[in-house]
């Protein structure tokens, strides 16, 4: 529902490039404009959250997918510190990762992940499933951009 | 992908104080493609008393997803938001607040009260039920509900 001139700006936090490359294909037929940033490890993530260095000059990101496993600081400490953030936690979380155990469920949940969302192997599916997020994140939510 | 064992369906708690809205609702959940079962709480203190399943409610089952409207009677949806994301015992179950106001205030506080998405209710009826269709097949057919 958030239309009009300005995209929206999505971190993609994904060490797979295979991953990052087929979500980006996903997204770049969405309705709604949007601009896929993507960071490959948890501190890299966390760097272009708060603008440091390199990520000066980068936007705030609208919407996070957020992979839960990644190497140098993992997805469940890059959720837990982004929502811990009074400058980051409005930002809504999506995880998107392959494991399916209801502990990984359960404590993304609590560490306040706004949905928890699992990847599947297949193809099709899998641009399926990044398909359903944009349309209810891009479409139907209404994001907080401040 | 869909995370719900067959039999057991999926609780969906609607606080929602407007009887049409209400009706709506419910029926365009009645008719997802995966079961649900919706109770509905029409203010804010019998919602708190379902959750923590208090007098009348001692055999109620807890909610595995919660759409919660802003505006109640009595205790409004802002505070029962707060106090369900502060209660370590209901904290991990998604709420999707659904509501008339696109108040940039309302959305930015919602998230940082840790709702789970932030949904704007349209006017027009068939573009409401494509709303709740559009929260139904991402809460109930994609995300790992806790």
């Amino acid at each position: 529902m958030d239309a009009g001139g300005v995209p929206i700006e999505i971190l993609l936090v994904e060490d797979n490039p295979g991953d990052a490359r087929l979500t980006r294909e996903a997204l770049r037929d969405a309705k709604v404009r949007n601009r896929l940033h993507v960071a490959a490890d948890g501190v890299d993530a966390l760097a272009f959250l708060r603008r440091e260095g390199k990520h000066a000059a980068v936007p705030k990101p609208d919407l996070i997918l957020l992979d839960l496993n990644l190497p140098k600081k993992d997805g469940r400490e890059v959720l837990d510190e982004i929502k811990r953030d009074d400058g980051l936690r409005h930002i809504p979380v999506v995880i998107l990762t392959t494991s399916q155990a209801e502990r990984d469920i359960a404590e993304s949940y609590r560490l306040r992940a706004n949905a928890y969302v699992t990847k599947p192997v297949d193809l099709e599916q899998f641009l399926k499933v990044v398909r359903s997020i944009e349309h209810f994140w891009l479409e139907i939510v209404k994001l907080s951009r401040v | 992908m869909t995370p719900t064992p067959p039999g057991a369906p999926i609780e969906v708690l609607l606080i929602e104080d407007n009887a049409d809205d209400a009706t709506l609702t419910t029926r365009a959940l009645e008719q997802a493609k995966v079961r649900n079962r919706v109770r509905l709480a029409v203010t804010g203190l019998e919602a708190l008393a379902m959750l923590r399943r208090e007098g009348p409610y001692a055999n109620t089952p807890r909610p595995d997803l919660i759409l919660l409207d802003l505006n109640l009677p009595g205790k409004d949806g802002r505070a029962v938001l707060a106090e369900i994301k502060v209660d370590d015992e209901l904290r991990d179950i998604p709420v999707v607040v659904v509501t008339g106001s696109s108040a940039p205030a309302d959305v930015v506080q919602s998230y940082r009260l840790h709702a789970n998405a932030y949904v704007t209710k349209p006017i027009d009826a068939q573009a409401f039920l494509e709303a709740v269709n559009s929260i139904e097949r991402f809460w109930l057919q994609i995300v790992r509900l806790p």
